[in-house]
C-alpha cells in the first residue's frame, strides 16, 4: 500500500507512517481529542481543515508530546475553529492576532509547544504584520496556515491567496488583486522552518507538521486546501472530491519541480510541495529573551 | 523607605514591578513612551521580558497570553494606541483574563496634540470596546497615586479576572513629585490561588462565586479560551440556559465588590451647599480652587475619584444630594459629568471643560463658585 501511493502520487516522503486500520480504537491519538465533548465539527461536510487537524493530531502523537506540554492558539475563522476539538490548552482568540496572542504565551511557557493555526485571510490580510514580525523574530511557535484562498466563514470574500481572475462573493467580475506567496514570505521574513503540502498529501503534511513542531524557532507549515462550498461553488469547481483532485493535479513535489528544465520552472504554475526553506542558525526568541535577563542579572549591560 | 522625585510614568513602572508584573508588550507613543522605557531596563533584572511589538494590537494580544501563560502583564499608550487595543480589550474581558492597560491621554481625536494632555478617553475606558462587559477604571491624582494605583490595577485585576485601565494623562505622567517609595516585601499583593485538581477544575464556573478562579496554561488544567460565548468548561454555546447565568455572573461580578473596588476621597465641609466632583489632573486644580474658595468663606465640598469606572454612584449620589450645586472641571468637553448629572440631576450641574490640552485652572472653577 505505501508503495502505491508513494509511486503513484509522488510524495515527498521516505518513510511513512500510514496508521493501521485499528489506529482509531487503539492509539493514544484519540485520547487527544475532546471525543465526546465536541464533535461533530463545525465544518462543511468534505472540508479539508479536518484533514488537517488530522495531521496535526498524529504529528503530535507520533511526538510523543503530553497533552499538557501543547498549546493550540487560533485566531477567527473556519480554520480557527480546530483548537477546540482537541484535548490541549487551545486559545480561540481574534481575527488576524493568533500569533500576537501565542508571542505572549511563548515567552511565559517556554517549555511548551505553542502551535498557531490559522486561516489564509487571518494570517495574511487582518494578521499578516504579526505574521512577518513573528518571523523576524524566530519566536518558537509553530505555524499552521490552512490556504483555502478565500474567507471561508464569511461565505466567500477574495483573501489575499486568491488567484487573480477568479471569481469570490467580493470579486464578483473576478479577483484583480495579485496573491501572496505564504511561504516566500515566511522565508524572507526570517522563518527557520518552511513547508508546503496540500491536504490530498496527508503523509506529507503529518511529517511536515511533526519536523516544524521539532524545529526551535519560528516554522510554517501551509496546508494548502480547498473551500467547495464557497470559493469551488462561485467558480464552479465541482465537489470536494472534485477539488481534492485538483490539488493532486495541481501541484508538484519539490524534488519534481528541481528537474524540471529553467524554463519550465520559469513558467511552472503548480503548488510546489516539500520543504521550501531550513535555517538552524538563527536563535529562537524566547530564549534570547532569558539570556539577556540572565547577562543583566549577571552584571554585564552589554 | 527613600523620599525620591520620580515622574508619574516612572511611578507606574515602579508600581507594576512592586505588584510583580513581569511582563510588558507595548508600542512606543507619547506621552507614555517612558513606561516602556523604563520596564525595557528593569524587567530583564527581575527575570521578566519587555518585548516591543509592531503595534498596539499585538501589544494587547501578548499581554493577554503572557497572562494566561501565567505571567503578570500590562501595556502603556496613549490615544491613538489605546484605540487599536479595543477589540482585545474586550477578548479580556470576555475571556476573564487578567491584564492591566495604562492609558497616558493625550489630546485627541486622531493624532490630536501628543504632548498636550486631555481627558478626552474617559467614555472610551468605559465603552471603547464592543457590547457590554464589565471593566475596572483607576485615575491617579499625584506621582504617589500613579504608584499605588497601579499596584491596585494589578491586584483588581487578578482578584476580578477581568482587564484593568489605568487612566492617567501627560501631566501626571510627566511631572516630578516627590514620592516615598515603600518596601516592596511588604506591599499586600494578589496572587493566583488555584485549588482544585485538573480533574474537578471548572475554567468559567457559575456557581464558585463571581470569579471563578484561574488557571494559567501549562499547569495541567487544559482546557478552551475562546472570545465566542461560552460554557462553564470554555466551549462555543449557543445555549441560552448557558449564556445567560453567564450573563448573571460577569456583568455583576463587579457590582457586588463595589466596597473593595470603588475608591473615593472625600473632603467634606459641614453645611457645604456646594461640592467638587474631580478626578484626575482636573482634581489637582479643583483642590486649589477649593482652598481659595474656602479662605473666601464659601462652604465647598469636594469629592475626588479614584475609581471612574465603575462609576462611584452612591458616594456621588449621597453627596449630590446634600447641596444645590456640583462642579465637574474635566480637560474634555464633558464626559464624567454626564454620570454625574445621571446621578444628581442635570439641573445641580455645573460642567467646567476645557479641551484645547490646557488644564482647568483654579480661576476657572473658583467663579462658577463665585457666580
Ligand atoms: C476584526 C474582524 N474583522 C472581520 C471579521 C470577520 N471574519 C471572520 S472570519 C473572516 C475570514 C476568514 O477567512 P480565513 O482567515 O481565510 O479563514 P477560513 O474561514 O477560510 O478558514 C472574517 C473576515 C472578524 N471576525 N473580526
Ligand atoms: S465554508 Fe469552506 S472552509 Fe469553511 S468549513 Fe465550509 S468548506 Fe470548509
Ligand atoms: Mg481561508
Amino acid at each position: 500500500m505505501a508503495e502505491h501511493i508513494l509511486g503513484a502520487h509522488d510524495l515527498d516522503v521516505d518513510e511513512i507512517q500510514i496508521p493501521r486500520e485499528d489506529w482509531f480504537e487503539s492509539s493514544d491519538t484519540l485520547q487527544k481529542l475532546r471525543k465526546n465533548k465536541k464533535f461533530p465539527t463545525i465544518w462543511c461536510a468534505g472540508c479539508g481543515i479536518g484533514i488537517v487537524m488530522g495531521s496535526l493530531i498524529r504529528a503530535i502523537d507520533h511526538l510523543g508530546l503530553s497533552n499538557d506540554e501543547v498549546a493550540l492558539v487560533s485566531g477567527i475563522g473556519c480554520t480557527s475553529r480546530m483548537p477546540v476539538y482537541m484535548d490541549f490548552n487551545t486559545m480561540h482568540t481574534t481575527h488576524g492576532r493568533a500569533l500576537a496572542f501565542a508571542t505572549g504565551l511563548k515567552i511565559a511557557r517556554p517549555h511548551m509547544q505553542v502551535i498557531a493555526i490559522m486561516g489564509d485571510g487571518d494570517a495574511l490580510a487582518i494578521g499578516g504584520n504579526h505574521f512577518i514580525h513573528a518571523a523576524r523574530r524566530n519566536i518558537g511557535i509553530t505555524s499552521i496556515i490552512v490556504n483555502n484562498a478565500i474567507y471561508g466563514m464569511t461565505g466567500g470574500q477574495y483573501s489575499p491567496t486568491t488567484p487573480v481572475g477568479k471569481q469570490a462573493t467580493t470579486a464578483p467580475y473576478g479577483n484583480i488583486e495579485p496573491p501572496f506567496p505564504i511561504c516566500e514570505l515566511a522565508i524572507a521574513s526570517g522563518a527557520t522552518y518552511v513547508a508546503r503540502s496540500t491536504v490530498y498529501h496527508v503523509l506529507e503534511l503529518d511529517k511536515y507538521i511533526q519536523e516544524a513542531i521539532q524545529k526551535d524557532g519560528f516554522s510554517l507549515v501551509e496546508a494548502v486546501s480547498y473551500c467547495h462550498t464557497t470559493y469551488g461553488r462561485l467558480n464552479k469547481f465541482g465537489t470536494a472530491p472534485d477539488m481534492m483532485r485538483g490539488l493532486k493535479k495541481d501541484s508538484i513535489s519539490k524534488s519534481a519541480f528541481e528537474k524540471l528544465s529553467p524554463r519550465e520552472r520559469a513558467e511552472n504554475s503548480k503548488i510546489v510541495r516539500g520543504v521550501l526553506h531550513v535555517d538552524d542558525s538563527r536563535e529562537e526568541f524566547s530564549r534570547v529573551c532569558r539570556q539577556l535577563s540572565e547577562r543583566v542579572r549577571t552584571g554585564g549591560s552589554q | 523607605m527613600v523620599v525620591s522625585l520620580m515622574q508619574g510614568n516612572e511611578a507606574i513602572s515602579w508600581g507594576a514591578l512592586a505588584a510583580g508584573c513581569r511582563f510588558f508588550a507595548g508600542y512606543p507613543i507619547t506621552p507614555s513612551t517612558e513606561i516602556a522605557e523604563m520596564l525595557a531596563r528593569e524587567l530583564p533584572k527581575v527575570g521578566g521580558t519587555f518585548i516591543q511589538m509592531e503595534d498596539e494590537i499585538a501589544s494587547m494580544a501578548a499581554i493577554i497570553g503572557a497572562s494566561i501563560g501565567g505571567l503578570k502583564s500590562m501595556t502603556a499608550t496613549s490615544g491613538p494606541g489605546f484605540s487599536l487595543m479595543q477589540e482585545n480589550i474586550g477578548y479580556a474581558a470576555m475571556t476573564e483574563v487578567p491584564c492591566v492597560v495604562v492609558n497616558v491621554q493625550r489630546l485627541g481625536p486622531s493624532t490630536g496634540l501628543a504632548t498636550a494632555a486631555a481627558q478626552g478617553d474617559v467614555m472610551q475606558t468605559r465603552w471603547g470596546t464592543h457590547g457590554d462587559h464589565p471593566i475596572i477604571v483607576l485615575s491617579p491624582t499625584s506621582v504617589t497615586q500613579s504608584f499605588e494605583l497601579t499596584i491596585r490595577a494589578f491586584n483588581l485585576s487578578e482578584r476580578y479576572r477581568t482587564p484593568v485601565i489605568l487612566l492617567t494623562e501627560g501631566i501626571i505622567g510627566h511631572m516630578r513629585e516627590p514620592i516615598d517609595l515603600p518596601d516592596f516585601d511588604a506591599l499586600e499583593i494578589v496572587e493566583r490561588v488555584i485549588t482544585d485538581t485538573p480533574d474537578h477544575y471548572v475554567p468559567f464556573s457559575n456557581d464558585l462565586g463571581d470569579v471563578p478562579p484561574l488557571a494559567s496554561f501549562g499547569q495541567g488544567y487544559r482546557y478552551h479560551i475562546t472570545g465566542l460565548f461560552h460554557d462553564p468548561m470554555g466551549f462555543p454555546t449557543q445555549r441560552l440556559d448557558e449564556i445567560d447565568p453567564w450573563l448573571e455572573r460577569v456583568h455583576h461580578k463587579l457590582d457586588r465588590h463595589l466596597d473593595e473596588i470603588v475608591m473615593v476621597e472625600e473632603d467634606l465641609q459641614d453645611d457645604a451647599r456646594i461640592a467638587i466632583i474631580a478626578y484626575g489632573v482636573s482634581a489637582r486644580g479643583a483642590r486649589h480652587a477649593l482652598k481659595l474658595a474656602r479662605s473666601q468663606g464659601y462652604k465647598v465640598s469636594m469629592l475626588t475619584l479614584l475609581t471612574i469606572w465603575p462609576f462611584p454612584e452612591a458616594q456621588v449620589e449621597e453627596l449630590g444630594d446634600q447641596v444645590d450645586r456640583v462642579i465637574v472641571p474635566e480637560m474634555n468637553l464633558g464626559q464624567l459629568a454626564l454620570e454625574v448629572e445621571r446621578m444628581v440631576g442635570r439641573k445641580k450641574v455645573a460642567r467646567v471643560n476645557r479641551a484645547n490640552g490646557e488644564m482647568v485652572t483654579p480661576q476657572m472653577i473658583l467663579d462658577v463658585i463665585e457666580s
